[in-house]
């Protein structure tokens, strides 16, 4: 049996006896005897570190890791520069707690603000909070942020990814309030079916650009659509396209809410990710979860601390904002570590490098007999038509260590990072080709 | 200290990519960012002492004592760490074929089987990210119950007045109405109180057990009864299972729905404030309700929808599954034994000093109220907080629960030696003494940390969210 237990049995026993105790059951004196547990747990016998390693790495063998991988869909293969994996793992930073006690949690608090800094650097925001659990969830906030007693609707594209949507649905009918698809055109939202759907009911439109299947939203179109019925604008932008792209602050948004796994999370089979959520100025009091300002100590030093707490749980109850507690903290500081390894060229060139090889693997499967679906503008992602068995095609890439696009109603959703070679493309592509002919 | 963007200089960076090997493709003109990216300029040497710099300026479970009650700051074993960065683990897409992953959905699986054991429950979702996020989860699957039989009558969360915070702000996000219910005498549910307050509206009542005061409620049987009786459900907000883990059950006490912690009784790290991982689980009446990922599963027919993208904090689930595993069946009774042995010991150890908010055997934590010491001296359980840091301890919870006056709570965890609680007891009492003797030191408190005393009132006025950036 493992235990990390320090006190040994006789001194254990030695304690019980010193509180006047005989036994450890005598400690549970409260719990009614009808449910005390008698026996064991049916669970197996506990197990020595190098048995447990053992154990996993066996586990781990039967998932299937792909030296390449063209799929994206939400969760992006980025590479990992070393000092980010080194600074994540500290565990001064790894094993704190929320940062209540200021005065010993300046580290944590100090990457915080640094993370909300970079985070309104890159939305063109005025203010981000300091994480939420993922980027579906942070739409689903940014919903809740936007709602008063007239407006109530939320309209959301179904170009945003599924999960997002899945995700605001559920938030909203919580709250008992209504959520409208926004259909698309075309690949894209249709913006003449956004502006017939917008009332004064329409609390906000919630836009993903580059949207699920990799394009380009006609987003400034949509954001100002929204603002002249009254309604608020949420966007989110995948964040390495953030480096290149037009910002959400630039466009005009309200809310920017993102997925932020692509800035230095590995894939880790969905999570844990982070979500990003930064907003205009106006709307700081209505952002949900924990805040970092500066302020000074007593002796005049530059101090941080978690604000604007009267917005949160612990002492708004039933009123608050929002019921986050703990949130996805360390991916934060993760993600500000990302970002200060890659510098302002580095992300530029890292988002340039996947938007490059993108458009060469899709002209590279066009040319083995994959149509594009669509022709607007895209990042790192696009959709192509598939004339034969996506699972016959997938099938044959795997077979050679490729983990294909994701099957889609529309075809398959390919994804090419800066971590997919040349060389790999052009044998994904052979492979393609020689599966079509 | 210095922060990264102020350690910036104009060209420096690192060199991480290879040298290009397809074509440049431009984004469209009209889609290009104008604003410039104001992201640091800083060599990897900068970075590593940066960070280091600033773990210094931070305080884990690494650094020592650290009994903050209600939030379990058990040791965080390293081993667990580096199974979840296995390839197999870290390095696999939440959308391969689930034939191709099925290293992962074995963790899922076991670790689903494991908690199921423990709690008494049938099925558990690991998609919560936290625990809030699971009472959120769990309150829907209640709400999904109820509007599946048609009885949309129930549409209130009884909730004691004892109860975290998150309680009735995940009741209201879940579009509840909150009925607060005041704790007896005994911080234990008033059970006249309960009777009164349950009803056709009721849709569930939501309970921590052991309580918040760190007392296992010995009417459990007859409240859950109570609850049931009047058509509602039982919630079990798991945040306390550490007391209890392999001694008595949620499912066998009457709950009908739990959500866990996994970042407190698991042992998985908290991360200066998340990722955490808050699994709910169910009984098999309810399990047609639970989430699904739309992208990655199935969803049911009755499924209550979902509450965020994929599976949950896999990474989380993994560490948590190696605690489980190395314990095993009488390791995990042996643990919850411990921290409330732990508890009980360091509490035995300051009743002279202190007033217990309540003198009775507690489970893994206690609550202590300053109250008359504060009344006596002007030291306040803040000023004996702040005392503490000084002496390279991580105060109790403070001013937790609401019903105790200058509350501090203190939960010690399984994982400290004799000795630690000995020294954090000694520290405490000389607090004590220091307040009647020179208060005005505990007041000034704490003189050796990296800051002294914050001005909070000036970072909430004129808020200074971000950095000035040139």
């Amino acid at each position: 049996m493992g235990s990390y237990v320090p006190n040994t049995r006789r001194e254990q026993e030695e304690m019980l006896r010193a509180i006047g105790l005989a036994q450890m059951s005598d400690l549970y004196a409260d719990v009614p005897e009808s449910v005390f547990l008698q026996k064991p747990l049916n669970l197996p016998e506990g197990m020595g570190e190098m048995q447990l390693r053992a154990r996993m790495e066996e586990m781990a063998s039967h998932s299937r890791v792909f030296p390449v991988i063209l799929r994206g869909a939400g969760a992006y293969h980025h590479y990992i520069p070393s000092i980010v994996k080194t600074v994540s793992s500290r565990e001064e930073f790894v094993t704190a707690y929320t940062p209540y006690q200021a005065e010993i949690s300046q580290g944590i608090l100090q990457s915080i603000f640094e993370y909300q800094t970079m985070m309104c650097e890159l939305t063109g925001m005025d203010v981000s909070n300091a994480s939420i659990y993922d980027g579906a969830s942070a739409a689903a906030e940014a919903a809740a942020m936007c709602r008063d007693r007239k407006r109530t609707v939320t309209l959301i594209s179904a170009t945003v990814h599924p999960d997002t949507i899945a995700t605001v649905r559920t938030y909203c009918h919580a709250a008992g309030t209504q959520v409208q698809i926004v259909p698309k055109r075309d690949g894209v939202t249709d913006t003449d079916a956004l502006c017939a759907m917008l009332t004064q009911q329409t609390a906000c439109v919630i836009v993903q650009t580059p949207n699920f299947y990799g394009t380009f939203e006609h987003a400034q179109a949509l954001v100002d659509a929204t603002h002249a019925a009254g309604a608020k604008a949420v966007l989110s932008c995948n964040p390495m396209a953030l480096a290149l792209m037009k910002t959400p602050g630039e466009l005009g948004a309200d809310i920017a809410v993102t997925e932020g796994q692509p800035l230095g999370m590995p894939l880790s089979y969905g999570g844990p990710y982070l979500g990003i959520m930064a907003a205009k100025q106006a709307m700081m009091r209505k952002l949900p979860g924990r805040i970092v300002g500066e302020t000074v100590d007593t002796q005049g030093n530059r101090a941080f601390v978690l604000t604007l707490q009267a917005r949160e749980q612990h002492i708004r109850r039933e009123k608050a904002s929002s019921n986050i507690c703990s949130n996805q903290a360390l991916c934060a500081l993760t993600a500000g570590a990302y970002l200060t390894a890659m510098g302002p060229d580095g992300l530029r060139e890292v988002a340039q490098r996947c938007m490059n090889n993108a458009h060469y693997l899709q002209q590279a499967l066009e040319q083995a007999g994959l149509a594009r679906v669509g022709n607007a503008p895209f990042f790192h992602e696009f959709v192509t038509a598939c004339p034969v068995s996506k699972d016959k095609l997938l099938l044959a890439l795997e077979d050679a260590g490729i983990l294909g696009g994701l099957p889609v109603e529309e075809g398959i959703l390919w994804c090419a990072t800066e971590q997919v070679s040349r060389e790999n493309m052009d044998r994904a592509a052979a492979i393609v080709r020689e599966v079509l002919s | 200290m210095k922060l990264i963007f102020e350690k910036s200089r104009e060209g420096r960076r690192l060199s991480i990519l290879p040298p290009a090997d397809v074509p440049h493709t431009a984004l469209p003109q009209d889609l290009c960012r104008e604003a410039p990216l104001r992201l640091p300029q800083v060599a990897e040497c900068d970075i590593d002492r940066h960070y280091a710099a600033l773990a210094r300026r931070a305080h884990g479970v690494c650094n020592g004592f650290y009994p903050l009650g209600s939030c379990t700051m058990k040791y965080n074993p390293r081993i667990d760490e580096e199974i979840a960065a296995l390839p197999g683990f870290a390095g696999i897409h939440p959308l391969q074929r689930p034939q191709t992953a099925q290293g992962g959905r074995e963790v899922l699986s076991l670790c689903e089987a494991m908690l199921c054991e423990i709690t008494g429950m049938d099925a558990v979702t690991f998609q919560p990210a936290a625990g809030a996020h699971g009472e959120f989860t769990g309150l829907l699957l209640i709400k999904a119950y109820h509007e599946d039989r048609g009885d949309m009558a129930r549409t209130k969360i009884i909730v004691p007045d004892s109860a975290h915070g998150t309680n009735p702000a995940s009741a209201a996000m879940a579009g509840y109405e909150v009925v607060n219910i005041p704790s007896g005498t005994d911080g234990c549910v008033d059970l006249e109180a309960l009777r009164a307050a349950v009803g056709p509206d009721t849709a569930s009542l939501m309970l921590t057990n052991p309580n918040t005061v760190g007392l296992f409620d010995p009417n459990i049987l007859q409240i859950t009864r109570i609850v049931h009786e009047a058509g509602g459900l039982c919630y079990y907000d798991g945040a306390n299972l550490n007391a209890i883990m392999g001694v008595v059950r949620p499912g066998d006490m009457g709950f009908d729905v739990v959500h866990l912690n996994l970042h407190k009784t698991f042992a998985t790290p908290h991360g200066g404030g998340g990722p955490g991982s808050g699994p709910v689980g169910c009984k098999a009446f309810l399990n047609p309700f639970m989430p699904q990922s739309c992208l990655g599963g199935t969803p049911g027919e009755k499924s209550m929808g979902q509450v965020r993208a994929f599976y949950g904090n896999f990474a989380v689930v993994v560490k948590a599954l190696c605690y489980m595993l190395t314990l095993g069946a009488q390791g995990i009774r042996e643990a919850a034994e411990n921290a409330v042995l732990n508890a009980n010991y360091m509490m035995h150890g300051l009743k002279g000093t202190y007033d217990m908010a309540y003198d009775h055997i507690c489970m893994h934590e206690f609550v202590m109220t300053l109250d008359k010491l504060k009344k006596e001296t002007g030291v306040s359980a803040l000023d004996v907080a702040k005392g503490l840091l000084d002496a390279g301890i991580h105060p109790p919870t403070m001013y937790f629960p609401l019903i105790v006056h200058e509350a501090l709570m203190v939960e010690p965890t399984e994982t400290e030696s004799r000795e630690t609680l000995d020294e954090a007891v000694d520290v405490l009492i000389d607090l004590a003494k220091t307040a009647r003797e020179n208060p005005q030191v505990l007041h000034d408190s704490p003189l050796h940390t990296p800051i002294r005393r914050p001005d909070e009132v000036r970072a909430a006025r004129s808020p200074k969210l971000k950095a000035d950036l040139p």
